[in-house]
């Protein structure tokens, strides 16, 4: 299902939540909106997933308009439109599986249908074995992998994920982007993510659309924006993507290769500003291959980790060894 | 004490039994939908999934006006209707008309507050799902207030046995109207200290099965 914006406004007592917003958003491909809190992200969710209505503006589903539906077909609507949010908005009164199978109840599915789908739902999200759960034994991944099954119980045409990875850590965040990457592949799903983290947009969205203050500043295939952003809003929110959030370890080493080197470098303080590797490679025959490094700030101390591999002739390797450890720098080493 | 005065204190345990068991039941008749109504008229921004001011304010003006009148008062007002609906002001079975009208907007007042409680989040997503306002009562407000329901209906039921009390204006007997006419004009303090003791089991025992019945909700969220 692609669906078409045009000329949106939505205004609160003086405030122009979304004004003159105007998006085509393609059939069957994920379209990333990102703003900081206050750009009026939440408002155009509500407006696109007929929660709320424009005070001037359309929304097309298709080839129908659909914002000016009486209630009582928005309401059939939406039990075609999947949503996830950022607190998950789970029924505490029911577990998983019942948490998944509210939906076909509304929809008034046949009892063994809901059955067969809320089992078949629980595979899709790889918790089979969570049915009867209660939600408050459930991590926050999990939590929102049963959301995305019940968002996705009556086959939605769209999936709306309003900050659904917001609440998560860096790991369970990628583990739930690649969860709604492949649903969306399998399912020929239209994913519409609203967002603040750049990051989401870079490792899951095909399209993007900036947003300012409840207007669209800038809008285009992501790659396109990642290679030449054109204003101000957009540099910002890339210049806070300094790394790549899978190739980080949690002591802030950024890893660039897989190969698993030998040898643990720590440096402390004043050492981390001086060039200890140039100084050892001058002095012995030795090669450096640094496979990850990094620097973070623990209070007042800063401190340098390096994750390298050192080869040569075997006397050469351990007198630079010696002469790293005698300029202060720890050495760890992982016997092979 | 003779076994009269026994036969008499169960009388009267079975009379306050009877009178807060059907007390209770049409409070909650009458006060559940209301409270309903209440909330869900509310502003949207109070958690109203169909707001209609108002109505609203109308209601909110009833309820307050009913909480705020003299239970002793309320009795004698509502004579008439008691003897609309019972045939007689007078007794055990008149004594449930004013309890419960007492009682009514006190239980709308607590539904109220439970169900504006549920999270809004939670709320949003049943709406999202296409759920009607009534599915979204009804399957959604009401199964999640649940347990907040039941601390409530415990506490109307423990007001309920102490509004009782007062139905000896009216001879509506129970342990309280005992309490007042053997204990204090008979000078009986033993007959008194037993109907209090009493009331204060009932009070005990309620309250320990509420708590359990809600301890047990949560356990299993």
């Amino acid at each position: 299902m692609h669906i078409t914006l045009k000329n949106l406004v939505r205004t609160y007592e003086n405030v122009h939540a979304v004004q003159d917003v105007s998006l085509s958003i393609p059939s069957n491909r994920i379209f990333g909106i990102i703003g900081l809190s206050g750009a009026g992200k939440s408002t155009l969710v509500r407006l696109i997933s007929l929660l709320e209505k424009p005070d001037s503006g359309e929304v097309w589903y298709d080839d129908k308009r659909v914002d000016d539906l009486p209630e009582k077909e928005i309401i059939l609507r939406r039990r075609h439109i999947g949503m996830i949010f950022q607190n998950f908005n789970l029924f505490s009164s029911r577990n998983a599986g019942e948490n998944i199978a509210y939906p076909m109840e509304i929809c008034r599915y046949p009892k063994d249908k809901i059955r067969n789908r809320v089992a078949e739902l629980l595979e899709l999200v790889g918790l089979a074995d969570k049915a009867n759960a209660p939600i408050s034994t459930l991590s926050g991944g999990q939590k929102q992998r049963i959301a995305i099954a019940r968002a996705l119980a009556c086959e939605p045409e769209v999936l709306f994920c309003d900050e659904a990875t917001s609440a998560l850590d860096p790991k369970t965040t990628q583990s739930i982007l690649a969860l709604i990457k492949d649903i969306q592949k399998k399912m020929n799903l239209t994913v519409v993510m609203i967002t603040h983290q750049m990051e989401v947009v870079r490792d899951s969205c095909d399209y993007v659309a900036v947003l300012s203050e409840g207007s669209v500043v800038e809008q285009g295939i992501v790659k396109d924006i990642f290679a030449q952003p054109k204003t101000k809003v957009t540099k910002e929110f890339l210049s806070h993507l300094t790394t790549n959030a899978r190739n980080v370890r949690e002591d802030g080493v950024v890893i660039w290769s897989d190969v698993p080197a030998r040898y643990t470098l720590r440096f402390l303080n004043d050492r981390v500003d001086t060039p200890v590797i140039s100084d050892i490679i001058r002095e012995f025959d030795v090669i450096f291959n640094i496979s990850g490094a990094g620097i973070q700030k623990v209070g007042d101390t800063k401190l340098g980790t390096m994750v390298c591999d050192i080869t040569g002739e075997s006397s050469a390797v351990e007198a630079a060894l010696k002469a790293i450890r005698e300029r202060g720098v720890t050495v760890e080493e992982v016997k092979a | 004490m003779t076994s009269a005065i026994y036969r008499l204190i169960w009388q009267s345990t079975l009379q306050t039994l009877t009178m807060v068991f059907f007390s209770t039941l049409f409070s909650v008749i009458l006060g559940l939908p209301l409270g309903i109504l209440l909330s869900i008229t509310s502003p949207e921004s109070q958690g109203g999934i169909r707001p209609k001011p108002v109505l609203n304010v109308i209601l909110s003006k009833i309820v307050n006006v009913l909480r705020s009148f003299p239970f002793i008062i309320l009795i004698i007002v509502l004579f008439p209707l008691s003897r609309l609906i019972i045939g007689t002001a007078i007794g055990t079975r008149a004594t449930i008309v004013p309890l419960s009208i007492a009682a009514a907007p006190f239980v709308a007042r607590l539904v109220e507050t439970s169900l504006k409680e549920v999270d809004p989040g939670v709320v949003q997503a049943a709406r999202t799902m296409g759920s009607t306002n009534s599915q979204i009562v009804f399957k959604v407000l009401l199964p999640e207030a649940l347990p907040s329901l039941i601390s409530g209906l415990t506490l109307t039921i423990i007001n309920l046995i102490g509004y009782s009390a007062m139905a000896g204006a009216v001879g509506g007997g129970g342990l309280g109207d005992l309490a007042i006419r053997y204990g204090y004009q008979r000078f009986r303090p033993d007959v008194m200290a037993i109907a209090v003791i009493v009331i204060l089991l009932l009070v005990e025992l309620i309250q320990f099965i509420g708590n359990k019945i809600s301890a047990h909700m949560m356990a299993k969220r």
